[in-house]
């Protein structure tokens, strides 16, 4: 009874004139297009340098910020309102003053103290451009140091990124990419189907005979996981081909989260549709969660840095599972054993939402 | 498939005090009746009289909220899924599936019911010839125009060979020729021993059933066979029957 139902979904998706051109071009679009703009990488941040120092390390550091690629020296000048009123005009993103006597002190081993103002009505251009400022301020110092007395050297701490060593955006947001896609593909998809057929009146037609609602569904799912199979399958061939990116660990550790992801998330999708009796009530279920899901998952920003409470909310969402696989099975090589709670939490889940789903489906009111 | 049959074989329905309510309102108010086997029984009422309610739940579509009865031998409480192996169910809104081609849909409802391959394509092919549509086998369902929607309905709910088949308003929206062939089909499917529980607005159609009841404000106020009814409502046609009937009538239109 299963294999008539798989062929009659099998047909359906086939002949519907929107659904394979969508699991086909949508992850080529999204990986080619998103990875480009989403990215939170400051460059260009434009510094104007208030020297009333006028030395040679004064000298050093501004030679610095103009050779540095992510820093573009806008103006020195010599008193700190020109720099402001620049900066208040939008031309100057980061302000540094590098105060009189400056050298002079360094060498008493009691310097003065240099500041950065930084405009932050982009905090993220404002903040992160007055830390490559600082950086590179301290990069200079330290070779100054090393210069004068080689004994000190050591003395600053270095910054190591690791397992995403150039600290591209980009290479945070494929594995996040990757996961909305899923969800929308496998997650929206078979809630909209469903209700469709509730809408179209067709599902009385089947409630009325004796194909169990297990075997309904799955029949529909199979269909879907398989759809979710492919598109993780390009998107990954595109993070390869097109950005160079391939995963540091096992793919089969990737594929096996990313089933039981495609798993759970469809449960919920059919929940989704099974408590609504309409496409709209559907729809707005679905991205009511699925905005929880996205934000809150640590998709686009660290869960760490979320207030308690909502920290403990997102034990409960389970892209979070997937999340932290994908990124660290991806970007850092971490095996099954690694993951093993992940995998025991998304397993978890995958149970709930499916039984979740079959509770929810009544053949009879 | 004749576990827990409890009742006698001669009637193939039988309900005592059936009733659903929703909320405060009562649908249908403890209908009894019984239909026998082979039989063409017609459901009728006025819109909103309860004829869908009753006949959902018939067809374990909807738990009643009280009363009891068989279909088929199989209990409405509580064997509701065993019913529908041995039913054949025709909406009174066209509920194949619009993107399956003619031959798709009828493969797809034999296959549910377990009916052999070799055996629907037979049987399907012998239907649509009957039916004059055979030329359409591999057209999208969803591009037929309404009068061939119900045929092709009709044709689906009694590829299984179903014990009974349950029509609601099969003829609802079809032009008079092809309404002909419908009861056409209807007596052929009744001659082979299936059993008709038809619902309809139309009270022509009330003459051709071999027993009809009438439904009014969710209670079974007549039920008898054509002739009966009009002797005792001293009327000339069932129509003047129904008329008589559904003015006391405080639902529908």
């Amino acid at each position: 009874m299963l294999k008539v139902l798989i062929k009659k979904e099998i047909l359906q998706f086939r002949r519907n004139s929107f659904l394979p051109k969508l699991v086909v071009v949508f992850p080529i679009m999204i990986m080619l297009v998103l990875p480009w703009v989403t990215t939170m990488d400051v460059r260009h941040v434009n510094v104007s340098v208030v020297d009333s120092d006028h030395s040679q390390i004064s000298n050093r550091i501004i030679d610095k910020i103009n050779a540095s690629e992510y820093l573009t020296l806008h103006s020195v000048t010599s008193t700190f309102d020109l720099s402001m009123s620049e900066l208040d005009k939008g031309n100057v993103d980061v302000i540094l003053e590098i105060p009189q006597d400056y050298e002079k002190t360094m060498l008493t081993g009691h310097p003065k103290r240099l500041s950065i103002s930084a405009n932050s009505v982009n905090s993220n251009k404002g903040s992160i451009g007055a830390q490559y400022l600082a950086q590179t301020i301290s990069h200079t110092l330290a070779e100054q140091r090393s210069m004068t007395s080689p004994e000190k050297r050591g003395d600053f701490f270095t910054i190591q990124n690791r397992y995403n060593p150039t600290l591209e955006y980009r290479n945070f947001m494929i594995p996040a990419l990757l996961i909305i896609l899923m969800i929308i593909i496998t997650g929206f998809l078979p809630a909209l189907n469903l209700v469709s057929e509730k809408e179209a009146g067709t599902i009385e037609q089947i409630n009325v005979t004796p194909v169990s609602r297990f075997s309904f569904t799955l029949a529909k799912l199979i269909v879907y996981w398989a759809a979710g199979l492919v598109v993780i399958t390009i998107a990954l061939l595109v993070a390869w081909i097109v950005y160079g990116l391939s995963a540091v660990g096992s793919l089969a550790v990737i594929y096996a989260g990313a089933f039981l992801f495609i798993i759970t998330i469809s449960g919920f999708g059919i929940i989704a549709s099974n408590i609504s009796s309409t496409m709209q009530q559907a729809i707005f279920f679905m991205f009511f969660f699925v905005m929880v899901f996205m934000l809150m998952s640590g998709l686009l920003t660290p869960i760490e840095s979320m207030p308690e409470w909502a920290q403990y909310i997102t034990y409960a969402l389970p892209p979070r599972y997937f999340v932290s696989i994908m990124r660290s099975v991806f970007l850092k090589g971490a095996t099954f054993y690694d993951m093993r709670y992940n995998f025991l939490a998304l397993t978890i889940f995958t149970i709930v939402m499916n039984i979740g789903a079959a509770i929810t489906y009544k053949k009879r009111s | 498939m004749n576990d827990n049959k409890t009742t006698n074989i001669s009637h193939i329905i039988q309900v005592k005090d059936l009733t659903k309510q929703f909320g405060s309102f009562t649908a249908v108010d403890h209908i009894t009746f019984d239909v026998k086997r082979g039989e063409i029984f017609g459901f009728l009422g006025a819109n909103g009289a309860g004829k869908t309610t009753a006949m959902r739940m018939l067809c374990g579509l909807s738990f009643p909220t009280s009363g009891s009865g068989t279909v088929a031998g199989f209990d409405i409480m509580r064997q509701g899924e065993k019913i529908k192996s041995h039913i054949g169910y025709m909406s009174q809104r066209f509920a194949l599936y619009d993107d399956l081609t003619v031959m798709e849909n009828m493969q797809l409802f034999g296959g549910i019911y377990r009916v052999g391959k070799k055996e629907i394509d037979r049987r399907a092919t012998e239907m649509l010839q009957k039916l004059k549509f055979a030329s359409e086998r591999n057209t999208l369902v969803g591009s037929l125009p309404l009068g061939w929607k119900q045929k092709l309905a009709f044709a689906v709910a009694t590829l299984h060979r179903p014990e009974i088949v349950f029509l609601d308003e099969p003829t609802g929206g079809v032009d008079p020729i092809t309404r002909r062939q419908f009861w056409e089909m209807i007596y052929q499917a009744s001659s082979e021993n299936t059993t008709i529980f038809v619902t309809t607005h139309y009270m022509d159609e009330a003459e051709y059933c071999h027993r009809v009841s009438m439904m009014v404000d969710g209670q079974i106020k007549a039920l008898g066979t054509p002739t009966e009814l009009k002797q005792q409502y001293n009327a000339s046609s069932m129509d003047e029957v129904f008329r008589t009937l559904a003015r006391g009538a405080k639902r529908g239109d």
